[in-house]
This record gives C-alpha cells, sequence and structure tokens, in this order.
C-alpha cells in the first residue's frame, strides 16, 4: 500500500521514504509464509485423507510401539511450531528493520 | 455426583481474582487514550503478547471440554486439539502481518483500509459481535457449570460472579489489563498443566479403583431362585431393553443390570421423577435419593484400567512413549449412556443408565469413538464429509475470531506481530500435547464423574490431591476470566470504534470514545450473563463449534481475498460477510445436531444431511467475493500526470 504523510512530520516522512522496502519486506514474507502455509496444508490435509480413506492405519504401531495416529497428531504440533520457527527466520533474513506504526 | 465445596478452592480462586483486580486497577491509568484502551498503545512486548494469545485462546472449552471428551472417548478429543493448533498456521502465515499493517484497533479497520466503506464497516462489526456472543455463551455457561460444583454457589450466582469480575477488568483498563489477565492465565494454565502430566506419568496405571468400589459382572442366572430379591417384569419402555431390574425386597431399592453376552453387568442409574399432580420433581440415584445422609447414596466415580499387559496390578512411573504403548495393551472401562422414559400414573420417570462399557486401550487411541466422529469408522459417506467439514472449520476459524485478531494491535510492529504469533503456537501447542495426557490421565485415575465430563480436569487433579484440586480448579475460573474479557474487548471495540464512531459518524473526541467502549464492554457484559443464565442447559461445545463455523465462513474470505486478489471490491467484500455469516448460521440451525440439542426433535427429520456447515459455507464465501467483485469492477481511470506521494 502506498503511504502518505504530513509534510514537516520526519517520522512520517522516514516512513514513507522507506515505504518501497517495507513494501517489498511485506511481499517477500508473504510469499514465504504462502509456500509455508501449502507444505502445513499437505500435511495436515494428508492426516485428514488417510483418516476417511484407511482408517485402520492410524492403529498399526509406529514410533516406540505408539501408534500411528497418535505420532502423525503430535508431529502436527510440533511441525506447526518448526514452520512457525522457519518462517521467523526466514523474515528476520536480508529484510531491512520494520518500523514501527 | 455430588461435590463439596473446597475451601482451598475458595481461597485460590479469590486469590486469583484479587490479583487479576489488583493488576486491572493498577494498570487503569495507562488505558485513557482510545489508542490505550483498544490497542494498549501498541506497547505490549511480543513474549506477553504470545502467552497472552494462549490465555485468550484457551478457552474453558479447550481446557474443560478436549480433557473431557479425551477422558469419555479417547483419540476423538485430540482431534480438536490439533485442528485448534493448525488454525494459527493460517493466522501466522496468511493473516497476521498483512492485518498489522492495514488495521489500527479492530478487525473491521483492515478490512476497510483501502475503501471507506460504510456497508463493510456495518457487516464486520455485525459479524464480530455474533461471533463474539456465540463464543461468550458457552463460556459464560462453563462458569456457571464450574461454580455450581466447585464453590458451591448456584448457575445464576457463578454467572453473575464472572461476569461482574470480567467488567471490572475491561472497564477499568481496557486491553491493557486484558493483556496481563490473559497473559497471568496462559502461564499458570501452561505451567501447572505441565506438572499435572509429570504426576500422571509419575503414577502410571493401576487397575485398582481409588473409590473402592469394583463393578460387578455376574453370571446371567445370578439372580434366578434368589429369596431376598424380585426380578422386575420388563414391561413398557423396558421391553426392548436389555436390562434386568432386580428389586431387594428389605429395601425396596432397584437395582438395574445389563444383558452383556452371557452375563450381567452392573450399570448406575439415575431417574429423575416428575409427578404431574404435585408438580414436584425428585431424582434418584441408583435407586435412593442423591445424598450422603442415611438411606441416600451418591453416584461412584469411574474411569479405570480393567486390565494391564501381563497381568500386572500396576504399573509404576512410565515414560512418554510407554504410556501411550502400555495403554494401547491395556483394556480399560469406558462408560456408555442410554435414556429411557416410561410413565406410571401421574409420575413421568426418566432414567438414564449408564453402563460399562469394557474396551480395548488400542480402540482408545484411534480416531472414530465418539458420537462425533463415529462416522470414520464405517463407510457411510455424509458423516466423513461432516468430520472433514468440522476439521475445516477449526482450521479456517481461528484466523477468524475476532478477539484473537485485535491482540494484533497490542504490539508495535509486524516483527513483533510475527514473534508474539510463535511464542503463541509455541504455548498453544504445548498445552494440546499436554491434552492427550491429561484426558488419558481422567480415563485411567478412577476419578470421573460418569454424568458430567467437563468436570474430568478438576477431578483428575483431585485424585492427587486437594491442592492441586483447588489450583487446577481456580485455573478453569481464570481460564473464563481470560477469555471472556478478550471477547468482551472485540465487541466493545465493534460497537464503540466501528459502528459509533465510522459508520454513525458519532462526533467522539478521544476520551469519548474511551467511555462508549466502558459503557458497551459494561452491555455486553450484561447480555452475556443474561444469555449464561438462559442456556444453561445448552451444549458447550456445539456453541463453539458455531462460533468457529460463523466466524470462518463470514470473515475468512474477505479477509483473503483483500490480500490476495487486486480485484476485490467493497461491494465484493460486504456481500461475502453477509452471505458467508447467515448461511452458516443457517445451515446450523438447519442441522440434525441442532434439531436433537436445541429443539428436542427427531434429528432425522434434519433437513441438511451433516451438521457442520464450513465445507460448504466457506467456499460460498469465496464464491460470492469473486462473483461480486465481478460485477461491480470500475472502468479504469487513465491518469495523465503522475500524482504526487505526498499530500499536505
Amino acid at each position: 500500500m502506498p503511504y502518505t504523510y504530513l509534510k514537516g512530520d520526519p517520522v512520517a516522512a522516514d516512513l514513507a521514504q522507506s515505504a518501497p522496502k517495507h513494501d517489498e519486506n511485506a511481499s517477500r514474507n508473504a510469499k514465504y509464509g504462502l509456500c509455508l502455509f501449502a507444505v502445513y496444508l499437505a500435511f495436515y490435509g494428508s492426516f485428514m485423507g488417510l483418516n476417511i480413506a484407511a482408517p485402520q492405519l492410524m492403529a498399526s504401531p509406529s514410533v516406540g510401539g505408539v501408534n500411528f495416529a497418535i505420532v502423525y497428531g503430535f508431529c502436527l504440533i510440533l511441525a506447526a511450531f518448526g514452520l512457525a520457527l522457519v518462517y521467523m527466520w526466514l523474515c528476520s533474513k536480508r529484510g531491512i528493520p520494520e518500523v514501527s506504526r | 455426583m455430588i461435590y463439596e465445596a473446597s475451601k482451598i478452592a475458595v481461597a485460590i480462586f479469590l486469590l486469583f481474582v484479587g490479583i487479576v483486580l489488583g493488576v486491572s486497577f493498577f494498570l487503569g491509568r495507562k488505558a485513557q487514550s482510545a489508542q490505550g484502551y483498544y490497542a494498549a498503545h501498541g506497547q505490549v512486548h511480543w513474549f506477553v503478547n504470545g502467552v497472552a494469545f494462549a490465555g485468550d485462546y484457551l478457552s474453558a472449552a479447550s481446557f474443560l471440554g478436549i480433557c473431557g471428551m479425551i477422558a469419555f472417548y479417547g483419540y476423538d478429543g485430540f482431534l480438536y486439539s490439533i485442528g485448534y493448533l493448525a488454525g494459527w498456521i493460517v493466522a501466522l502465515f496468511v493473516v497476521a502481518e498483512p492485518l498489522k499493517r492495514l488495521g489500527r484497533f479492530t478487525f473491521a479497520d483492515a478490512l476497510d483500509s483501502k475503501f471507506n466503506s460504510r456497508g463493510i464497516k456495518i457487516a464486520a462489526a455485525i459479524s464480530t459481535l455474533v461471533v463474539s456472543i456465540f463464543y461468550l455463551i458457552p463460556q459464560m455457561v462453563g462458569a456457571g457449570a464450574l461454580v455450581k460444583p466447585l464453590l458451591g454457589f448456584s448457575h445464576v450466582q457463578g454467572v453473575v460472579l464472572v461476569g461482574v469480575v470480567v467488567m471490572m477488568i475491561v472497564v477499568m483498563a481496557g486491553m491493557v489489563s486484558t493483556t496481563w489477565v490473559q497473559f497471568i492465565k496462559g502461564s499458570l494454565l501452561v505451567f501447572f498443566c505441565a506438572i499435572l502430566t509429570v504426576m500422571i506419568l509419575a503414577r502410571g496405571f493401576s487397575t485398582k479403583a481409588p473409590s473402592g468400589h469394583e463393578f460387578q459382572t455376574l453370571p446371567a442366572t445370578a439372580f434366578d431362585n434368589r429369596s431376598d430379591v424380585t426380578i422386575l417384569p420388563a414391561t413398557g419402555a423396558w421391553a426392548t431393553k436389555p436390562y434386568v431390574r432386580v428389586q431387594d425386597k428389605a429395601t425396596n431399592v432397584i437395582s438395574v443390570w445389563r444383558k452383556e453376552g452371557g452375563s450381567l453387568t452392573e450399570t448406575q442409574t439415575v431417574a429423575a421423577v416428575a409427578n404431574a399432580h404435585t408438580g414436584k420433581t425428585s431424582k434418584l440415584v441408583n435407586g435412593l435419593p442423591q445424598g450422603r445422609g442415611k438411606g441416600q447414596t451418591d453416584l461412584y466415580p469411574v474411569g479405570t484400567v480393567r486390565k494391564l499387559p501381563g497381568g500386572a496390578n500396576e504399573t509404576g512411573g512410565l515414560g512418554f512413549a510407554s504410556f501411550f504403548s502400555t495403554l494401547q495393551n491395556s483394556e480399560v472401562l469406558l462408560w456408555g449412556n442410554e435414556k429411557i422414559v416410561e410413565k406410571q400414573g401421574d409420575e413421568t420417570i426418566e432414567t438414564t443408565v449408564y453402563f460399562q462399557k469394557p474396551t480395548a486401550g488400542s480402540k482408545v487411541l484411534v480416531p472414530g469413538a465418539s458420537p462425533t466422529f463415529a462416522g470414520l469408522q464405517n463407510d457411510k459417506f455424509w458423516p466423513k464429509v461432516d468430520f472433514l467439514s468440522l476439521m475445516l472449520a477449526l482450521f479456517c476459524g481461528t484466523a477468524s475470531l475476532p478477539h484473537i485478531l485485535i491482540r494484533y494491535y497490542t504490539v508495535k510492529d509486524q516483527s513483533a506481530v510475527r514473534k508474539s504469533t510463535v511464542v503463541g503456537i509455541g504455548s498453544i501447542g504445548f498445552f494440546y500435547v499436554l491434552t492427550l495426557f491429561l484426558g488419558l490421565g481422567a480415563m485411567t485415575g478412577g476419578t470421573l464423574d460418569v454424568t458430567n465430563s467437563n468436570m474430568a480436569a478438576p477431578l483428575l487433579a483431585r485424585s492427587f490431591g486437594e491442592l492441586p484440586f483447588a489450583v487446577i480448579s481456580a485455573i478453569a475460573f481464570t481460564t473464563v476470566l481470560g477469555t471472556v474479557s478478550g471477547l468482551i474487548m472485540a465487541a466493545s471495540g465493534a460497537v464503540a470504534h466501528d459502528l459509533l464512531t465510522n459508520v454513525f459518524k458519532m462526533d467522539l473526541n478521544d476520551s469519548s470514545k474511551v467511555r462508549a467502549g466502558k459503557i458497551v464492554a459494561g452491555g455486553v457484559g450484561l447480555v452475556a450473563m443474561l444469555l449464561g443464565v438462559l442456556f444453561e442447559k445448552m451444549n458447550v461445545n456445539f456453541l463453539v463449534g458455531w462460533a468457529f463455523s460463523v466466524a470462518a465462513s463470514a470473515n475468512l474470505p474477505s479477509l483473503v481475498m483483500l490480500l490476495f486478489w487486486k480485484r476485490t471490491t467493497k461491494q465484493g467484500i460486504t456481500a461475502a460477510i453477509v452471505v458467508g455469516m447467515v448461511s452458516s448460521l443457517s445451515w446450523i440451525l438447519l442441522s440434525a445436531q441442532a434439531y436433537k440439542d436445541v429443539y428436542g426433535w427427531d434429528p432425522a427429520l434434519a433437513i441438511t444431511k451433516f451438521s457442520q456447515p464450513a465445507i460448504v459455507t466457506i467456499p460460498l464465501g469465496f464464491l460470492t467475493l469473486i462473483v461480486a467483485s465481478l460485477l461491480t469492477q470500475k472502468a479504469p481511470v487513465r491518469q495523465t500526470q503522475p500524482q504526487p506521494l505526498a499530500s499536505a
């Protein structure tokens, strides 16, 4: 979005000058976000699909004698946190500092 | 079951309330401006905001509802944990940063940032109000349900108590105090649930019931030819049921036994006897008046492991993996129930029979054991669609809940938004992992109330002693306080900021805007109390499901398309909100679940094939927005001169 500022307001002027870079940052973050969202959606969607198409698979033993349903469920929760950390790391790379508005 | 009010629970609850009110009073001076009242000046630290996300989001439904569902049905409750957490992925990756960039105080600010449209403001404000009210009702009902057994107050007293405390928190310091209350609540909830989980693992499993009452299984002929009892004839409503009613000749007490193969298994009964002539209703438990006195009785606590691997009686301490693998190879005693209604002269007797269901541990650790998700284990089409639709609503609903969205305005910039959401996901995810241990610990701890799944978590804590019980009960109350204060803030912003200031153009200066917000918060608090009393008997989880479905259908399509489709128009956004809200509400009201739980009608007569609307109404919201936007595109204006970026 284009920024507008009042004449004589140095903070707003600074914001407006850095606006294109902020827009660049925002658009780069949005791309990262959508990619990671697609990864998680596939993981979450597969869980739903397996529950519907092959519920018997959920009962099969998996890591440490724990069944597949529990392992997959925990992995979904851990993956959400893991991807969130990856996103935070990606967004902090090479970006210009974000000015508070 | 009869619960004795715990003095320690009352004391700890009062201590918690005192702390949150003290914090609110102290912070009151920081909320004099509109920016302070509605958005805490945008100066909340990202870590505090992140934990406050957990405090806001982990409502009574999450804490009490999920633990209860896991305790009664196993893995199915954990599906809610998975879905609720997955919703945060949408919030972080799609919605959070743009929302912060575009908005100021409310969700409507962001939606309307490009258009300055009265239609969008009205539609978004109404949608915020509807979702907030739907979410408020179960919280208030939950508050009343908790206060009743734990503090010995009536339902109305409980609702009023919570309502008054929350109104004081919100009116005193708006978003500043709400944030700190949610931070305190979020920290306490996650910390003490982690301690409880460690205690569950350290205790392991045992086949001995802590109450000392072993439920019996007798041969089918056990009561034949006995002179001290009479077997009552299976007449009326009992004729087609698999039960044997046995009356003791000395006491006239009737016990009910369930026929299972070649055996009779002991049941528990709760009978409500309504006399049409006198207008009085009495309650009998296991054939006797409920109480602790002579000639009275109470329900036995339930929830035990019947068989452990290798015929052991107890396991001792267990690790994370061995907790599940041991339970998988054990047999647990779950409970089913059936209602039988019969008329005897002026009396109508409604008997609920609670019967034993010995179940292999492997069956409770996979989806499909509860009535909600039973469709997963058969080949029927519509139950599977219902499951998909619910999981879609949970996935899309989180990023559309107004009380969650307003929390993005309480931090200073987009980086803080990101960090606080990651902290939120970490805290909430950790809590949801714990729910599986807590629920299964309650299922096997021998302290469950067979009539009330919402009490599973506090009763689990009681199995470890009075102090854990008091702390967990007090946290459950604080859970309600945190979520309700967030919801009232969202509703207050929608009315005072979106409707009064932006739509009706009331000329409010900064302090008048704060005053208006406080008055509205007080009004919404009163409405919430009233609804909490009116909907006392309503199923709490059902209402939470409504809120998620309506939020996802009404808000998400507009939010996503505004961010990612340049041809979105104001008419498209307004139409999508209205269509999403009306269609999801209508679908729910015409569903089998509403027929059964709301109207008391035969669910088979329901118009819609499945109860959860999201799989239809979310795409409908997107479609409406696309069609309405394409129909209302403006002709492009040719610019002859470059426009200056700055304007005076």
